[in-house]
Order: C-alpha cells, then structure tokens, then sequence
C-alpha cells in the first residue's frame, strides 16, 4: 500500500493517523505541494485528476480523496467495524462529520493554507467561518461529555469523522484560530492523542502539555 | 488591514528578503508585505523590480533572492562565501509565515536547548539533553555575531545521516534577521553544511521566513532536502507562536536563563547597541 504524501498536509495526516490507527503498514511517496505545487502538474494528475493530496494506492485501486481514503481503509482493515461502524444511526452521524471536516478543510484549512504557505484567498473570512463550525462542534462535544458520550458520533469508540476533522482542528492555530474558547475541543483532542496508535505530524505534538 | 509603517531606522537601512528566485520564476510576481507596506515583486532585467504603491523600491538580487530596502544608503549585504562555492547545493526549502517577532525566529535558530524536546529523534533526544559550554562573540570589524564550538548530540542531523552522531555547529548572525549555521557534513567530514534562515518583517509580530541551505550532498533529491528541513520548521512553527510577548525583550533580565543563554543574550545586546525599536521590547521600554 503507497500514500502520495506532504507532510505538513493536513489531509496527508489524516490518512497517516488513519494507518497508524488500523496497524496498517504502508510505504510514502512524497509529493512537493509546497513551495513546488507538484500535485497540479501533469505527472500528478496522471494518478490523481483531481490534483489532490493525499491519495491512496492499494493494489490497483486508487483513492484519491481523504474521505475515501478513511472510508475504505476503515472497510478494508478494520475486522471490528468500530471506525465506520454499520448501523443506520452511525452511519448518517459518519457521513454528517465526515462533510463537516470537509467544511473544516474550506474554512480552517484554508485560513492555515493562506497564513502559513500563502495560498491565496481571504484569511478573514476562512477564519470567521472555522469559528462558525468549531463552536458548533465544542457545544455538541460539551454535551456530548455531560452525557457520557466521548466522540463526534454517538458510539462508545472514535470513527473515521473524529480523524477527518482531527487534523484541521488540532492545527487551527497555524491559520490563526486559538482554541482557548473551546475546551470541550481541546479535552477531545487529548481524547485522540490518547488513543492507542496515535502518531503525531510536524507541528503536532504527543500531549497538549509539550507546549 | 495594514498598521503603521514602520519607520524605525535600522530596520529601514537594511535590506530584507521578499522573495526567492526559485519562486519568482515560477509565479513571475509576488504580492506580500515588508515592514508593514505592501510590496510587489515582478520579474525584470537584472532580474528583479520591488514595488511598493507602484513606486520602485531599491532592489538587489543575491543569494538566491530578491531583496527590498526602504532607506537612504543600505549597506551592502553579509557575505556568504559558501553560496558561491560551486560544489554545493542550493537548495530553497520554502517560505513559511509564522505570528512572531523577527527576533524570536532568529533566537529560536539559535538555541539548541530545545532540540531534544521539539525535534526528537532527529535534532536531540533524551538524555542528550546538555548544551555544552561554547563561545560566543560580537565581531566589530564584521557587524556579526559569532557562536562557535557548539556540539550536540543529534540523532539524524541531516536528510544524508544514517546514524547518531555528536555535531558541531557553528552559528553566524550578520543581519538582525537572517542567521547562517553551519555543521559538519555527513558526506564529507572537512566540509561544513551552510543552513539560512532569512527572516522578511512583514510587521513587527509577523514574519516570512525563508529557509534553505547549501550544502555538499550529491545523492538526495531537493524533495529529500525540503522534506527535511520542513519537518524540523514544522516542528518549531508552533513552539515560535506560543511565545509571549511575541516581541523579542532586549532587557537582558526581561526572562529568564534558560530561555535567554548566552547567543541569545549577545544577540539581544547586539540589536540593543543597534538602537532598533521596532519588533523588540526595548530595555528600559
Ligand atoms: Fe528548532
């Protein structure tokens, strides 16, 4: 199995944490999105059309977006069914998470995208509406605790949607996004970074206490 | 939103990096910000133009980059002799934006204390976790600063290292914000790696900081080499954004020991000496 690769990508850790977690073994091949933008050029978009990072290669199938990425791995790897787990209820509040991370990618993504490696767009507007989401996700998350419940989705255990949005969350400061308003964020972050096969990326450290 | 421009004349009188060769002839323009005043930069003969409110800037073209300066007379820039040796790598590794003071970024190069708990497993890991004594000096007759026997314990010091080995570092400070180190090469043990960090003040608590080195090293790509160093930069990114105050305090009491060792408070006391105001918490301030 082969990851096309950046690491300082949020969506690359994403599917990294996702291996990580699974035990699975799988070898990089690194892609120079930054400064080099090589996901766009035609060697990359041979593999990926849609000239994205990460992708995924098992055998000859091919994944070429983050979503898919954690949905067939969960599928494929996971013999307890925990992290994509079957049931009509998880199913829906999966694939709900699921396009909130993708909103997460739009907003607070983009606002580190545009910070840290000047993408272009507006980091005011990327950055209001991550807020928008992350005090959402802290409210569901705080009631989350109050009752007994310690993840995105309704299961006793992590899924694939507290991975999607894991990464955009846990770098928001990078775009310029404190988490100091979110503590039932930041008490679910410890959550993941306790979990047994959590790997940390440039940038991310094991406990929140390193800082 | 744009603050004040910064009018404080030492930063005026030098010259800052905006942007790299290697990015500019890819873009063939680049919008970004220097001392609070929004500037331009667009491919030319000679090789660059800066422009600010499209009225041109003095401009120099060297060591790989374009370099922008608002005063009257700048001086000429630091030499750096190991860009020209013909042997090496030039290798840009990127420009990263980081919310932090100049200074801090140049410090925090500087330290090696924090190796072993920020960049373990490649730069230190416990219990290596000594600086041991080294000498530290203020040239006069070069303006710099120069740090020298400076040894660590690095596990994998660089992208050519296969195994653990003490390094010895050498660290020059020519220009307030840009900081050259240097250490021993994996590939060839009498040569030293040369490694920059040239630090553009957009504003006085944000900065670009563009990386890259040259170095003797003939087997890995430049993707190997970036990989690298943006591993490392990653990794300091949010240790630099969690300073406070964000300004660098030139008090040299202002903080305590470890965080202010001996580089650090030379360096503070050179850009005091300086007179520089701008991006710096001034002693007495
Ligand atoms: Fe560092």
């Amino acid at each position: 199995m082969k990851l096309y690769d950046f690491e300082l990508h949020a969506e690359c850790y994403a599917a990294r944490l996702m291996l990580s977690l699974l035990g699975v073994t799988y070898q990089t091949e690194a892609v120079d999105f930054y400064p080099e933008a090589a996901h766009l050029a035609p060697e990359f978009r041979a593999i990926n059309p849609l000239g994205r990072l990460p992708l995924l290669e098992d055998g000859t199938l091919r994944f070429g977006t983050v979503q898919g990425i954690l949905s067939y791995l969960a599928a494929a790897y996971d013999p307890t069914g925990h992290w994509a787990p079957d049931t009509a209820v998880l199913r829906g509040e999966v694939a709900g998470w699921m396009a909130v991370a993708g909103e997460l990618a739009a907003t607070a993504g983009q606002a580190r995208l545009i910070e840290t490696m000047f993408a272009d767009g507006d980091a005011e507007a990327a950055r209001a509406g991550a807020e928008a989401l992350l005090r959402v996700i802290d409210q569901h998350l705080w009631f989350g605790e109050v009752e007994g419940r310690d993840w995105l989705c309704s299961a006793t255990h992590p899924t694939i949607a507290d991975i999607a949005c894991f990464p955009h969350v846990v770098l928001s400061e990078d775009g310029g996004i404190s988490r100091q308003d979110y503590p039932a964020i930041r008490r679910w972050i410890d959550r993941v970074k306790r979990l047994e096969g959590f790997t940390v990326m440039s940038g991310v450290f094991p406990t929140s206490s390193a800082l | 939103m744009m603050a004040q421009p910064c009018t404080d004349t030492v930063m005026l009188e030098h010259w800052h990096p905006v942007v790299s060769l290697d990015e500019l002839r890819g873009a063939g323009r680049c919008r970004t910000v220097l001392l609070d005043r929004p500037v331009e930069i667009v491919r030319a003969a000679g090789g660059a133009r800066v422009l600010c409110d499209s009225a041109p800037v003095q401009t120099l073209v060297q060591y790989g980059y374009v370099w922008a300066s608002f005063g009257t007379a700048p001086a000429p820039l630091f030499p750096f002799p190991e860009f020209d040796e013909a042997d090496r790598r030039f290798v840009v590794t990127g420009v990263f934006g980081v919310q932090v003071s100049a200074g801090r970024a140049i410090e925090n190069f500087l330290d090696m204390g924090h190796f072993p708990y920020v960049h373990t497993g490649i730069l230190g890991e416990e219990p290596h976790t000594e600086v041991k004594e080294y000498d530290v000096e203020i040239s006069q007759s070069r303006d710099e600063i120069l740090a020298t026997r400076c040894r660590f314990y690095q596990p994998k010091a660089a992208v050519s290292s296969d195994e653990g080995a003490d390094v010895e570092y050498i660290y020059r400070v020519p220009h307030p914000n840009c900081s050259v180190l240097y250490k021993s090469s994996p590939v060839d043990e009498t040569r030293l790696d040369a490694i920059y960090i040239f630090v553009q003040p957009m504003g006085q608590e944000k900065i670009r900081a563009h990386t890259g080195m040259c170095i003797i090293d003939d087997a890995s790509t430049d993707l190997d080499i970036r990989s690298f160093q943006q591993t490392i930069f990653g990794q300091d990114k949010p240790i630099l954004e969690n300073q406070y105050p964000r300004r660098l305090p030139l008090d040299p009491r202002a903080e305590t020991p470890i965080r202010a060792d001996k580089s650090a408070i030379a360096y503070r006391r050179w850009l005091a000496a300086k007179g520089l105001g701008w991006g710096v918490i001034p002693a007495g301030a």
